[in-house]
């Protein structure tokens, strides 16, 4: 057994070894709305869309704390990009997301993607033709909280929370307080799930 | 979900709300500008219609369109059918090319029944002679589900030609499992003998169940299948089963009036009635293509997994 698996097994004992822990993803979080506002000359025209279930959150915290810094109430929606999906039919048809936009909408705003892992790039891929069919937004970016590697497309996160290097047998699972009753990132080995 | 809809009688509870709730998103898709989605890509629908109708084979061309499938539009009017091929040889036709789902309304009832047995792709039944029509009644509960919330509880009064409606039966089936209570109101003649045992309650008196009633949904007169005396006279039919200004005073406020098309204004329904704000039969046209959309989407938008029901 390689020390990389068994780490990854030892992490899975109970919550006191996950990768990230609530304080963790607070601070993560807080570091990338700065780097937002930072970027985005304050926050301006900013619109943060979540891709659901807990990219949907994610934003929500985003906005909350650009709130707090700048005072600035960043419109905040989420995108369901289940019809824009590569892989449709290798499953049974899927259950739809929410998609709720942004009153003003997108057109010639900086809409901030914000998902939970960032993987192989497929679900950016139909986020980004989900956008095309929504409106035009001067630019897009991409806000993750895990990076964990494997792209299958060029794709790359603008704002990471942080980035995780794993082996494709491995499974990163994210808990969020208003999903899962807590806030964690775990490293799972396939099969312990 | 099955791999075909033929009766609304398949749909489990949790099928039904699955169906409604993914509507409820597509909704959404035509306050767009752009109304389309990618999914169907490469998909073929084949609309195969062996009696008349604009609504519904609009309605499932939309749908289909707005999800990217190809369509193919096949009415028996001017094709080989007129010529005496069987409905199998049309079917094994439509198998030929490719089709991965066919949306079938024929005069017999079960026609589409049989059709599920000779071809691959999921068949839809959109109307079947006096037998069923299941969009309809998905697409009667997303309308009632938007004017009402959920549909646990509510009454519903189903008002007029029972017997020869396969909307009514559709709509039983699909409303008992959702949990509304349903009541059918008829003349005697103008029910089926085994509407003992569907989930409802009868009454042949108008008037009395129209209090209680958050719903009231008239059924056309179908005077093409009119072919023995069901009652005296049109005038006598009006008088104690349509549905005009008076007798909508009794309902309550917040009940509303559908009807699924095509009406007989002044015959079971008063034209101030099918105009007025209660009235939700534009919006059941437009909720007609976002229903089909979904059940359109819940059947082929997945895995084809082939042979076996799901």
């Amino acid at each position: 057994m390689t020390d990389a698996v068994s780490r990854a097994r030892d992490q899975i004992r109970g919550p006191a070894h996950a990768v990230l822990e609530g304080p963790d993803i607070n601070r993560a979080l807080i570091r990338i709305s700065h780097e937002i506002l930072e970027r985005t000359k304050g926050g301006e025209d900013v619109v943060l869309l979540g891709i659901p279930t807990r990219g949907v959150h994610l934003a929500r915290r985003l906005a909350e704390h650009i709130r707090q810094f700048e005072g600035r109430a960043v419109p905040v929606g989420s995108l369901d990009i289940t019809m824009y999906r590569d892989d449709l039919r290798t499953k049974p048809a899927r259950p739809l997301g929410r998609t709720d936009l942004p009153a003003d909408g997108i057109d010639d705003r900086t809409v901030v993607l914000v998902d939970d892992v960032l993987y192989s790039g497929r679900t950016v891929r139909a986020a980004l033709d989900a956008l095309g069919d929504l409106g035009r937004p001067r630019a897009v970016q991409l806000a993750a909280l895990v990076d964990r590697g494997h792209r299958e497309l060029p794709i790359r996160a603008d704002y990471v929370g942080k980035n995780l290097p794993t082996s494709k047998s491995e499974i990163v699972k994210v808990y969020l307080e208003e999903n899962d009753g807590r806030d964690a990132v775990v490293l799972l080995k396939e099969g312990d799930k | 979900m099955r791999r075909h809809l033929i009766s609304a009688a398949d749909l489990s509870r949790d099928d039904a709300l699955l169906i409604l709730d993914t509507a409820d998103e597509l909704a959404k898709i035509s306050e767009r500008s752009i109304k389309k989605l990618p999914t169907l890509r490469g998909r073929t629908v084949v609309n195969l219609f062996f009696e008349d109708s604009t609504r519904t084979r609009i309605s499932f061309e939309a749908a289909a369109k707005r999800l990217s499938a190809d369509v193919i539009n096949f009415s028996a009017k001017g094709s080989s059918v007129s010529k005496g091929e069987s409905l199998k040889d049309t079917a094994l036709t439509l198998e030929a090319m490719g089709a991965d789902a066919v949306v079938i309304r024929h005069g017999a009832s079960g026609a589409p029944h049989r059709l599920a047995g000779w071809v691959r792709g999921s068949v839809v039944n959109a109307g079947d002679g006096t037998h069923e029509h299941p969009t309809q009644a998905l697409l009667d509960a997303f309308t009632m589900r938007r004017r009402l919330g959920s549909l646990d509880g509510r009454r519903v009064t189903i008002v007029g030609d029972v017997l020869h409606s396969r909307v009514a039966r559709s709509n039983v089936l699909l409303l008992a499992t959702l949990g509304a209570e349903v009541t059918l109101v008829a003349p005697p003649t103008l029910l089926p003998v085994s509407v003992g045992s569907w989930p409802c309650a009868v009454s042949y008196d108008l008037d009395a169940v129209l209090p209680k009633s958050d719903v009231v949904m008239m059924l056309r007169v179908q005077r093409e299948r009119m072919n023995a005396a069901f009652f005296p006279t049109e005038r006598e039919y009006s008088r104690r089963y349509g549905l005009d200004r008076d007798r909508v005073a009794k309902m309550h406020d917040d009940a509303i009036v559908m009807h699924p098309g095509p009406m007989n204004r002044g015959m079971e329904i008063a034209a101030e009635v099918a105009d007025s704000p209660r009235s939700t039969i534009v919006e059941q046209v437009a909720n007609g293509v976002t229903t089909r959309m979904a059940v359109l989407y819940l059947l082929l938008g997945g895995a084809n997994l082939g042979g076996e029901d799901q």
